[in-house]
Formats: structure tokens, C-alpha cells, sequence
């Protein structure tokens, strides 16, 4: 009864990451720019970073959709993920910057001659991935046990993560932290002794990031469907249940908690090489809510509801900001509305909402309620097994 | 002269104030091990607060409440802490998993572990399965297995839930208002359904439906104002006279 993967599922993932994975990569790499199949490295880079935008959406859902937990700061373990990756491509820069000093410009600027003892490890690519996982996630653990501990539900839950936020924004905006003040980290120039600014580690960075995506997806369409899962969704549905049917609620929550922000902070630390700086505006608490967007016009309670909603706002935004640059915040709120008062389930329960209707007039006029119940005859062309 | 039954469940001197207000004044009360055991009492009486008290819901000013033999005192105990000593209860309004199908929601109430990381590898083994199914006809839901919770009609999904605390093999059933919202007949049912689990389980039923009440009750606690204001069958309660005051709101006579 715990459900695994359908092989439809499956297959549809399968295609999806060979598409993003190999295709798309070889797209850029293999054709010639003329062609109209290339795919241009400013293409590559825009979607990678879309891709890392989807794994934050992801998140987002797994606490918002699948435990009922509004988080409005997950911008903020995307952010640490990133900041701590920054820190390594900041050691990697060497004396290539503005100053010619072997520590990073920034510190230079604020007087320093040597390297401040927390900034030593960092020069580690190892190391600083540790702490891609470690930061986000022991603060997840803190916040998460301290509120849910305290029981801490609904929306008291959603403005204590608000509020932690805004506190971490305005921290990172001062400079005597050392993470680079109001600047953030940018100017990067190696990773992993590669050329950041060249098309080819860019791709691999891109690929990265599809692979990761894929990753993620199938990780927690496995742990949506374990017992786990079920638990995750009844302490949605009925939290007083849970806690009566002997579950420590709390717990459930964080370690959920804990793991979506994990993965943020994961999502963070590859998207930062890509767009090439970091700094605490990418922790405001606007862009937490932009990602419950994504979420919403998506459809939560999806695993493909929050990357498409992902992809599609922020591809709508790329276009909007440079077609009609004073509207483009008019449009998401007007799609917002939208969503709120007319998708409940975002693009997926629409497109769900489409093909019953489609399913309906094929088969003429069905028993009621036939709709609403299978999804699977009429998509599943291939023969069951 | 048979040994006397022990105790399920004593609640000795429980006090519990909100706000200065009195929701339960030294509350003494004892159950015997497979008793059905019905409470009424006027709205405020105290009925709900004193199944959040046993429930560690809320915790009382004074007093023990202790809870089998030798006794535990639930007092200390958190509310997961109380269900795993084997206390169930069914709440006002029917709480079940809306988005699980029937089967499922019966699947998380089974007894077992209940950490996050062994729910990560769990399976439904034979037993489990055969054991649901057991429950599911004990319930009359048999028919509705695949069906989600939510689609369920009210009186179901109270079923649902009373299958939920038989599924965690709870010893003490607390089940806070059964028939409301119900019809005639599945009030008869729900009557039958709790009959039969008499004696295997203990069951503490909170009530206003005096036909209800008659049809389960062999023996009657009346709460008011949060203390017992008399024990006894459905006959000697209703012909008590301080009970009827209560009721009626008749004065006392000086």
C-alpha cells in the first residue's frame, strides 16, 4: 500500500531528464550557433538557473503541500547553501582581484592583510560543501525544534520563519560579519580549477543541476510515498490525529523541516557559480514569497506542480522584466489572484481538470463521478502489464 | 466473593482552573477494567476538559489521575507518550486523514513504531493487512476500503475513527460524542458497534442523546460543574432529583 513508482511515472522522468540532461547539453555543445537547434550558452545559463529555482520550489512544497507547514524563508537555507559555496569561489579567485592580494577584495576594503581564521577552510572544495549541507541544515534543526517543540502551528509558524529571515538579511548586510556587506560575494572566477566563464563550465554546471533536479524529484516522490509520507500528510489533514495516534508530530516535522532545507542550501550552492554573485538580497523575504508563488501557480501538493510553476514564473518574469519592465509586478500579482481564486491546484490540477473533460466528450456522456476517480485508461496508451 | 476488577483509570482530586474559571473542582472517578462507561452533563459541564486531561491534553492544577494496574500517573506523560500506554480516543468531530483512503488511515493507527526513521523503510506485512480487514468488518466499512476519508458520510467516518483507536489496540477507548450529526439508524449502529467492544476494551462515552444513552449505558456518570454530581443506571440518574434540578435548572428546594 505504500505506493511506488508507476512505470507511466517513470517513463515520463526518464524522458524528461534525457531531454534536460543530454539533450539540451549537446545541443549547446555539438551544433553550430548558426543552427536553429543551437542552444546558446546565455540559453544554458538562464536555465540552470531555472532548474535551481525548481528545487527550491520543490522544497517549498514538500513542507507547504505535502505537511502543511508555510515556509516564508526558504530562500534564506537557499541563500546559506549559496553563501558558503561562495565563500570556496571567493578563495578561488586568488590574487586575480581588483587589489592583486591573495585574500578577497572586500576584505582588503575593510583593512584586513590576512585572511580572517573562519575564511581558512574555505580554500577546501570539500569542506565548503560541508557546509553547503551543514549551515542550512543545523539552522533548520535549531528553528525547527525550538518552534516545533513550543508547538508552534499555522501561521505564528509562518511569521517566526518570516522573521527569522529578515533578521538574517539584515546580519548579512553589515560588514563586520565579513561576508561581504551589502555587495555579497561576486567576481568569481574558478571552480574546481575550471574557467567559470566559459560555455563549457557553465554546461557542466547546468548539468549539474538537471541531474540534481532529477535527484530530487525522484527522492522525494519516494519519500512522499513511504510511510513517512503518509504520516507528512496527515499531520497536514489532521495534526491532533497524528499526535493521538501516538506519532511525535514534531519530530515528523523536523525532520522534514530539516531536509527541505538541506536541499535548498544544495540548490543555493550550484545556482551561485551560475549567476555569479551572491548577497543578501537573495534572502529577502521577497524572494521566499516569490518561491510560494511558483508553488501556487504550479499547483502544491504536486511534485511536478512546483517545477513547472517554478520554470514557467520565472521564464514569464525573464520575458516580462524586458518586454513591459512595469508590469511585470502587476502580472504576478494579477496571476496570484488567479491562481488563488480560480486554480486551486495551479497549472497541474488545470491541466488534471482538461484532460477529464477531454477524457468525458471521447467517451461520450460518462457516469457521473467516473471522472474524477481514474486518471489512468484514457492517457495510458501502452498496454498494461 | 470474586476478586474485585482492577482499576483502569482513577482520577483523584483533579482541579482545573482557565482563567478563574472552574472547569473541573476535585474530580474522583474510577472505572473498572472492561467497563462501557457513559458521562453526561450539562454543556460546560466539564466532559470535554476531562478528556483533555486524560489525553495530556491539558494538565490538571492538582490531583492524579493514574491509569491501569500497578498506575501509571498520566499527569507526567505527553499526549504520544499516553496513546502508547494504550489510551484511545475518538474526538467531537470526526477526525480522520480526509486525503488517505480508509485503508491507510487504519494503516498509520496500527500499532507499531511510530519513529521517523523506521517509517522510512516500513512495509504492510500479512498481518497488518489481515488485521485492517478484520477491523474494517468489525466497523461495517469493509465495502469503503479504497475510498478516501473525506468521501465519507459523517456517520462513517465516525466508524472510521472508533477503527482508528481499535487499530492502536488502545485498552481505554475515550469517544467524545459518537451520535451527533448522526441518523436514527446509525445511531443504533454506533450503539451496537461500542456494545461489542465492551470488556475486550474499556470505553468511556460522552453524551447528551438520552436515547443513546439508554441503549449503551449500564452504568451513567453526571458531571456538573466539573464534579460528579451522582453515579448510577440510566433509571437512578433519571430519577435523581438533583440531576433533574440540573437538567431542568428547577431551584433547590431551602
Amino acid at each position: 500500500m505504500y505506493k511506488t513508482f508507476s512505470k507511466r511515472e517513470l517513463l515520463a522522468a526518464f524522458l524528461l531528464g534525457l531531454l534536460a540532461i543530454v539533450v539540451v547539453p549537446s545541443l549547446n555543445a555539438y551544433t553550430p550557433e548558426a543552427s536553429f537547434f543551437h542552444i546558446s550558452d546565455f540559453a544554458i545559463n538562464l536555465w540552470g538557473k531555472y532548474l535551481c529555482y525548481a528545487v527550491l520550489a520543490i522544497t517549498v512544497d514538500l513542507l507547504w503541500g505535502y505537511t502543511g507547514l508555510l515556509s516564508l524563508g526558504q530562500s534564506l537555507y537557499f541563500s546559506l547553501g549559496g553563501y558558503m559555496m561562495g565563500m570556496y569561489l571567493m578563495r578561488m579567485i586568488g590574487s586575480l582581484g581588483q587589489y592583486h592580494m591573495p585574500i578577497p577584495d572586500f576584505l582588503v576594503f575593510l583593512g584586513w592583510t590576512s585572511l580572517p581564521a573562519f575564511w581558512k577552510p574555505f580554500n577546501s572544495f570539500p569542506f565548503a560543501l560541508m557546509m553547503v549541507i551543514l549551515l542550512p541544515g543545523a539552522l533548520a534543526f535549531v528553528f525547527g525544534f525550538l518552534a516545533f517543540r513550543s508547538r508552534i502551528r499555522g501561521v505564528y509558524f509562518s511569521i517566526l520563519t518570516q522573521a527569522l529571515t529578515y533578521a538574517a538579511w539584515l546580519l548579512f548586510f553589515r560588514n563586520n560579519i565579513l561576508m561581504g556587506g551589502n555587495n555579497g560575494f561576486t567576481d568569481f572566477k574558478f571552480m574546481l580549477g575550471h574557467d567559470l566563464r566559459t560555455g563549457p563550465t557553465q554546461r557542466g554546471l547546468y548539468t549539474a543541476s538537471a541531474i540534481f533536479l532529477l535527484l530530487v524529484y525522484l527522492g522525494c516522490k519516494w519519500l512522499t510515498g513511504t510511510k513517512l509520507g503518509k504520516v507528512q500528510r496527515a499531520i497536514r489533514d489532521s495534526e491532533n490525529r497524528v499526535l493521538f495516534s501516538g506519532y511525535a508530530a514534531a519530530n515528523y516535522k523536523l525532520f522534514i523541516f530539516v531536509l527541505a532545507s538541506v536541499i535548498a542550501g544544495l540548490a543555493g550552492a550550484l545556482y551561485v557559480p551560475q549567476v555569479g554573485i551572491i548577497n543578501p538580497g537573495q534572502m529577502a523575504t521577497g524572494k521566499s514569497l516569490e518561491a510560494i508563488v511558483w508553488v501556487a501557480v504550479g499547483g502544491r501538493g504536486t511534485l511536478v506542480g512546483p517545477i513547472i510553476g517554478a520554470i514557467f514564473v520565472n521564464a514569464l518574469e525573464s520575458w516580462a522584466t524586458r518586454a513591459y519592465p512595469d508590469y511585470w509586478p502587476i502580472m504576478l500579482g494579477g496571476m496570484l489572484l488567479l491562481v488563488v481564486l480560480f486554480l486551486p491546484r495551479g497549472l497541474v490540477g488545470l491541466a488534471e481538470h482538461a484532460l477529464a473533460l477531454f477524457k468525458r466528450a471521447r467517451r461520450g456522456p460518462a457516469a457521473p463521478g467516473e471522472v474524477a476517480s481514474d486518471t489512468s485508461p484514457a492517457v495510458n496508451h501502452a498496454p498494461a502489464k | 466473593m470474586s476478586p474485585r476488577k482492577e482499576f483502569i483509570l482513577a482520577a483523584e482530586d483533579v482541579c482545573k482552573t482557565f482563567d478563574g474559571f472552574k472547569a473541573i473542582s476535585n474530580l474522583n472517578f474510577y472505572m473498572d477494567e472492561g467497563e462501557l462507561r457513559t458521562v453526561i452533563g450539562p454543556n460546560g459541564a466539564g466532559k470535554t476538559t476531562f478528556l483533555d486531561l486524560i489525553t495530556g491534553r491539558t494538565k490538571p492544577d492538582t490531583g492524579s489521575i493514574l491509569f491501569g494496574a500497578p498506575g501509571v500517573d498520566l499527569i507526567r506523560k505527553s499526549e504520544y507518550e499516553i496513546y502508547r500506554l494504550g489510551i484511545g480516543r475518538k474526538f467531537q468531530t470526526p477526525t480522520v486523514y480526509t486525503d488517505h483512503t480508509v485503508f491507510e488511515n487504519l494503516l498509520l493507527s496500527l500499532e507499531g513504531s511510530r519513529g521517523v526513521f523506521n517509517a522510512l523503510s516500513s512495509r504492510v506485512t500479512p498481518a497488518q493487512r489481515d488485521r485492517i480487514h478484520e477491523i474494517l468488518k468489525t466497523i461495517g466499512l469493509s465495502a469503503r476500503v479504497g475510498a478516501k476519508a473525506g468521501s465519507l458520510a459523517h456517520g462513517q467516518k465516525q466508524w472510521l475513527e472508533i477503527g482508528m483507536l481499535l487499530a492502536q489496540n488502545a485498552r481505554l477507548l475515550l469517544v467524545d460524542e459518537p451520535a451527533a450529526g448522526m441518523t436514527d439508524e446509525e445511531t443504533v449502529k454506533t450503539g451496537e458497534l461500542l456494545l461489542s467492544l465492551a470488556g475486550r476494551h474499556s470505553i468511556i462515552v460522552i453524551e447528551h442523546d438520552m436515547v443513546f444513552v439508554r441503549q449503551i449505558a449500564t452504568r451513567v456518570t453526571v458531571l456538573h460543574q466539573g464534579t460528579i454530581l451522582c453515579e448510577g443506571t440510566v433509571d437512578e440518574v433519571q430519577g435523581n432529583e438533583r440531576v433533574i434540578e440540573v437538567y431542568l435548572g428547577r431551584k433547590a428546594k431551602h
